[in-house]
């Protein structure tokens, strides 16, 4: 018996309808995970973008900005046509002009430049994915100023990691997933990579291994941790020192790791005062010296068949006294201020719970090891029958980078590594290639003003690895070559630029002033800058004299709307990533794993709708109309007439190496190098847009002495010789800094710098307070201040994505739930965030998953009204901010009247979490309150249009109904 | 006023869903809101996408759509034990759906063959009272067409001829990157879901209102932070000397510990 009068009605469902009229392979763009996509086409449209299920990163899973690909090829926040400023800068007052014009336009600009300074052209770029292209562009140009955004983003990981263990965590390494027990993690957020990460911590916990995230926040993957450490931020150095001194007053280490594979047994000259104090002691060849127990006698402690000894003073034949470097790292963290109870306080953790968790880590480390039955044979040519492992696997990144002390915690955590033994090894962290690479990679850079010609490519890179004092970019009196100071005293060790201060020091013609600023994806005048205001301040300052701005053009390329657009004089739209040609090389940041190498391509997968080109091809354009050697045949042509892609399959870096690895040779069979193969594009689209190597189980771990992998690693191109890879747990070139901060050597820094440097290139890690903590007053700003973004946001461009903005149409500052109480504070509360820079009013939201002293909010969603073509009532615009505001560029005058950059002393990696604030309320609940501060609202430009009406995208789609109203433009 | 199957086949496909490790990144959210754009129920459409005006829902969002899948977070405890769980809610593709029989025009059905919820367009008055008797929120009304919407456990996808047979899963299970979303048959005791839910304790949303939902949740793994839960002690033991057994104390005594290691490199 039915009451269904309708009974009859029955739905004919299709279950089987055609999903596209053509599928193509590329790869994603939406964050720095760089995932294979397969693109579902229809009607010419994007139905549909899939994990590619055969790429080795996302193995055909798909985050939520990638899903959301489509609204960002779709955005009306894309422009369309290049355009030229009309107005004043920040009016947003733009003409539209012709691609001709505007690259002669260019192409003027920065001849007239490198005919004269080449120095007066800063080229930066933001989130650029072609970083092999334009460093080497700039260097062909002649600039030193170039670098990307790794200043600002995590230049901490990058170098403490490639100075101590030659890889770094970030994208070039990952914790073995399949075989850790332990796994801790520190300061990580969506982050690098995105969904390796994801993955593999749904292995690690279905595996039952036990998962620690020391995080202030608990949110992501922190949420589904066995134990949350909600740590102050700035500490986590404190923490992991601490863990080192319990494990080492109990003698839980792995001392015969130390030995094979780190620099520990090599003896350290002890001389206080005399200008090799600190050095290593080193035989006629250079070779660093070990005290050989087997033989009683110093002997090069690179020799395979030694027994050096790790403690006791020795006397060299020269009467001067030397040490092992495991005794000083043993005498500096054994020390009661490094013990549990000392650090517990200031880190905001139990000293029980740090105990229970160097008690821990030494269980699995120790009592769960791991032997694998794989045979290998290490550097000296010695067969092993088995792959020992440790499984205790850690990966850290922001939380512990963007911090001025971070350089020094993350060496800290790789000493931590080391002395746990489980540097690559099974079950612990390890490297993805084409890393490790020597410590650090031998890469100077280049940029002196000796260096910098006009009409003439510099003699190498701008970014590099120095090694000592003679290596800096500085001029003979100590002055910075370079426009952000990277490479000088400011920052020895800045080995991605410090992009967060060209805005600031162009403006300030220090050290020098610049003509053209030149800018790709950098969203400067708003969420990439520190103290966005004062940006937009000296980007529109102009010379009372002359009445010219004081920067007196800016460049840039963007494929939407951004803040930044509106700030420059000549804009060169960009396409989106499904509109071009693109490499994901191993010259640059690879999408390796693990157990193999690879690189991948983008191809155009639709053609654009919109007078707009790819800035690479573009940039390739100007090279050829500036003449540049490397895009110039002697006869004037175009090397590469067919463009990026022409490039990407034909450039070669250096004899048989290219952008690409995969598929080179005539007949395309040859890995790693090979010559040029112009089929080689034809070659990756056929395998999927991508290409790798996949190593064998004998060369897959102890890869920095394995001899399988280091000699393929040299076949393949990635190290210039097979010779082992030693952990640097002593880092000597920082001891030659601070001999050159106390006078030694000719190269030595200005004298207000002396103590600085002195102080911060200690050789072993150390802990200080965050910088601007000590430069404030702690009672006056009591708290902390973080951003992260969210999953669903991490490293996307522009949030104004139509369904990502439905996740996260606006933010909120975070608050302890109990601190807020006691402030008397409740969720909804307008509150005024103070720091020494300034102040923010924003909308509160009290939560119980957050370290006490700290407020937070997710970064990047509040956006300036106008921009991306959203309507200015937008939630991002009216209740969204940016904590931006209140974070300063400069560190507070030091008594000598010097503004040091708001970053680490050693990298320049821009100090971020360093903020802090102070929290009250701002006024009662009133409707219709907005965050402050707020900024004219932008005037739209050259954009595709923004729908009226609902959007509904995908109805077009539908076959039964043909008639079906597509909304839009209506 | 609709009725429910009366011949319905055993066969009750679902999702289970693994709240150990989902992390809330919205991943199975926005690849259900792109498959679906263009899928059964097509469009998913979206009001305010690019502005802020108020939103009927009462959210001030500004830009809001038609989602089948929402990741919700929650806080459960306080200090310590505080704990963020995030939780993807969809249609449960009930055994006894309310949405169904109150259905007044028989828009709303339960598939006889393989027990899915579907909402028939074509007969859909947008009269609301599916949405005001599903207990789980699981509808979504789409102003615009006039018509509810719904999760349709891909209806288009799992059968799908024109997709690789490993693609023939929903868009939320495939695109997963943690892995906590599997799809399968819960009324076949022997299917990798049905065992997934038995080892897991994988458990019903309030099954108390007696609606039978078929997916099911899998529970967070008991978290392991206390002294001994994965096999270390409360803390390590200081090392003793070579020479008295002592516990070493003062540096000097703690180097000689490694004075007489003999290592080969």
């Amino acid at each position: 018996m039915s009451l269904n009068p309708f009974e009859t009605v029955v739905e004919q469902v299709d279950t089987s309808p055609k999903v596209a009229d053509e599928v193509k392979k590329t790869t994603c763009y939406m964050c720095a995970c760089r995932c294979g996509i397969d693109v579902h086409l229809q009607d010419g449209k994007v139905r549909y973008i899939q994990g590619n299920k055969d790429h080795p990163i996302n193995k055909g899973v798909l985050c939520a900005k990638g899903s959301a690909g489509i609204m960002q090829h779709y955005s009306p926040a894309r422009l369309t046509k290049p355009l030229k400023r009309v107005g004043k800068r920040g009016s947003s007052e733009f003409q539209e002009i012709e691609w001709d014009e505007a690259l002669e336009t260019a192409a003027k600009w920065l001849g007239d430049i490198r005919k004269t300074d080449p120095r007066k052209l800063a080229f930066f770029t933001g989130r650029d994915q072609s970083q092999s292209l334009t460093g080497w562009w700039a260097s062909q140009f002649g600039t030193p100023n170039h670098a990307a955004h790794g200043g600002f983003c995590s230049v901490n990981m990058a170098a403490a990691g490639l100075y101590t263990i030659g890889g770094s965590f970030w994208e070039f390494g990952e914790p073995d997933w399949e075989h850790a027990e332990y796994f801790m993690m520190f300061g990580v957020a969506e982050d690098h990579d995105s969904n390796p990460i994801k993955a593999g911590l749904g292995t690690l916990k279905t595996r039952g291994a036990k998962f620690v995230s020391v995080n202030p926040v608990q949110t992501g993957y922190s949420a589904i941790a066995d134990e949350w450490i909600g740590i102050r931020p700035g500490t986590d150095g404190l923490l992991i020192m601490a863990l080192i001194h319990e494990l080492l007053q109990a003698d839980k280490i792995d001392l015969d790791y130390l030995v094979r594979y780190t620099n520990a047994p090599w003896l350290v000259i002890r001389d206080e005062g005399a200008g090799d104090h600190g050095l290593f002691a080193r035989d006629a060849d250079g070779h660093p010296l070990a005290n050989d127990r087997k033989s009683g006698k110093l002997v090069s402690a690179l020799d395979a068949e030694i027994q050096p000894i790790m403690v006791g003073e020795t006397t060299l034949p020269d009467g001067r006294e030397v040490v092992p470097a495991f005794q000083l790292m043993v005498e500096r963290y054994l020390s009661e201020e490094y013990a549990p109870d000392a650090v517990a306080e200031r880190c905001g953790v139990p000293a029980d719970t740090i105990r229970r968790l160097a008690a821990e880590l030494a269980h699995a480390a120790f009592e769960k090891e791991i032997a694998l039955d794989v045979e290998w044979t290490d550097w000296a040519g010695r067969k092993h029958d088995k792959m020992i492992g440790r499984p205790v696997a850690m990966h850290a990144m922001r939380g512990i980078s963007a911090h001025s002390n971070g350089f020094h915690t993350c060496r800290a955590l790789h000493i931590l590594q080391m002395i746990l033994g489980t540097i690559d090894v099974p079950g612990g962290f390890r490297y993805k290639p084409p890393f490790p690479k020597p410590t650090p990679p031998p890469l100077k850079p280049v940029g002196r003003s000796d260096q910098v010609n006009p009409e003439t490519p510099m003699p190498g890179p701008p970014l590099g690895f120095p090694m000592g004092p003679e290596d800096l970019l500085v001029e003979a009196d100590g002055t910075p070559s370079r426009i952000d100071k990277a490479f000088s005293w400011e920052a020895p060790i800045s080995a991605h630029g410090m992009m967060q201060m060209v805005i600031h020091n162009a403006w300030k013609g220090d050290p020098y002033s610049i003509d053209t600023l030149f800018l790709f994806m950098a969203n400067m005048s708003w969420n990439s800058s520190m103290n966005a205001a004062g940006t937009i301040e000296m980007l529109t300052d102009t010379d009372e004299a002359t009445g010219e701005y004081k920067i007196p053009r800016i460049i840039y390329s963007d494929a939407y709307f951004s803040e930044m657009v509106a700030y420059a004089d000549l804009i060169l739209p960009d396409t989106t990533y499904l509109e071009r040609w693109d490499c994901i090389s191993l010259l640059d940041r690879p999408i390796c794993d693990a157990n193999g190498a690879a690189d991948s391509i983008r191809q155009p997968v639709v053609a654009p709708d919109r007078d707009v080109r790819p800035f690479q091809e573009v940039l390739i354009e100007l090279g050829h109309r500036l003449g540049l050697p490397g895009l110039t045949n002697e006869d004037g042509s175009a090397k590469y007439p067919g463009g990026y892609s022409d490039y990407i399959a034909n450039h070669e870096r250096a004899p048989g190496i290219g952008p690409l690895a995969g598929f080179r040779g005539p007949n395309g069979d040859k890995d790693g190098k090979g010559e040029a193969n112009p089929d080689q594009l034809q070659a990756y689209i056929d395998n999927g847009c991508f290409w790798r190597h996949e190593f064998a189980p004998s060369e897959r771990y102890y890869k920095h002495a394995n001899k399988g992998y280091l000699e393929k690693a040299v076949q393949l191109g990635f190290i210039g010789h097979a010779n082992p890879i030693i952990h640097q747990l002593y880092v000597e070139p920082l001891q030659k800094f601070r001999l050159a901060a106390d006078g030694h050597g000719d190269v030595v820094p200005p004298e207000d710098y002396r103590e600085r440097i002195s102080t911060n290139f200690d050789p072993l890690p150390f802990w200080f307070a965050p910088l601007e903590e000590t430069a404030v007053d702690t009672d006056e700003f009591p708290m902390h201040a973080l951003t992260q973004r969210p999953a669903a946001m991490y490293h996307s461009w522009g949030s104004q994505n139509a369904w990502l903005r439905q996740l996260h149409g606006r933010n909120w500052l975070y608050m302890n739930r109990e601190r807020g109480q006691t402030m008397g504070l409740e969720t909804g509360d307008w509150v005024w965030v103070t720091s020494h820079h300034g102040r923010i009013k924003v909308q509160l939201k009290l939560m119980a998953g957050v370290n006490a002293d700290t407020v937070w909010t997710w970064n990047a969603i509040g956006k300036r009204k106008g921009a991306w073509n959203l309507a200015p009532n937008a939630p991002e615009s009216e209740k969204g901010f940016l904590l931006n505001h209140i974070i300063s560029e400069t560190l507070p005058e030091t008594a000598l009247g010097r503004r040091h950059a708001n970053a680490d002393p050693i990298t320049g990696q821009a100090a971020w979490f360093d903020v802090r604030v102070r929290i009250e309320r701002a006024s009662e609940d009133q409707p219709g309150e907005t965050s402050e501060p707020q900024f004219p609202t932008l005037k739209p430009v050259s954009t595709t249009a923004r729908p009226r009406g609902p959007l509904r995208y995908g109805a077009e789609f539908k076959h039964q109904n043909p008639n079906e109203p597509v909304g839009g433009d209506d | 006023m609709t009725s429910l199957p009366q011949n319905a086949s055993t066969k009750k496909l679902g999702l289970v869903i693994d709240l150990d490790i989902c992390v809330g990144c919205h991943a199975c959210a926005v690849n259900c809101k792109e498959w679906n754009s263009g899928g059964h129920s097509a469009p998913m459409t979206d009001w305010n996408a690019y502005s802020g005006e108020q939103t009927t829902n009462g959210d001030d969002d500004g830009a809001w759509g038609v989602w089948f899948n929402r990741v919700h977070a929650f806080e459960a405890g306080s200090g310590e034990d505080a704990r963020t769980i995030y939780f993807p809610r969809s249609c449960l593709h009930c055994e006894e759906p309310a949405c169904v029989t109150v259905c007044p025009t028989g828009a709303s059905y339960k598939r006889a063959e393989d027990g899915i919820v579907l909402v028939n367009a074509d007969i859909c008055i947008g009269c609301k009272l599916c949405s005001w008797a599903c207990a789980y929120g699981a509808r979504e009304y789409d102003q615009t067409d006039g018509v509810m919407k719904k999760c349709t456990l891909c209806v288009d996808r799992i059968y799908n001829e024109n997709l690789e047979e490993v693609d023939r899963v929903p868009a939320c299970v495939s695109t997963c990157p943690a892995t906590a979303r599997h799809f399968g048959d819960l009324g076949d005791p022997n299917s990798e879901v049905s065992k997934l839910v038995e080892s897991r304790g994988g458990y019903q949303l309030m099954p108390e209102l007696d609606y039978k939902p078929v997916n099911r949740y899998l529970p967070p793994r008991p978290r392991r932070k206390g002294i001994g839960d994965t096999g270390g002690a409360a803390a390590l033991e200081p090392a003793k000397t070579n020479d008295n057994d002592q516990a070493a104390d003062g540096l000097g005594n703690k180097l000689l510990a490694w004075v007489d290691a003999a290592l080969s490199r």
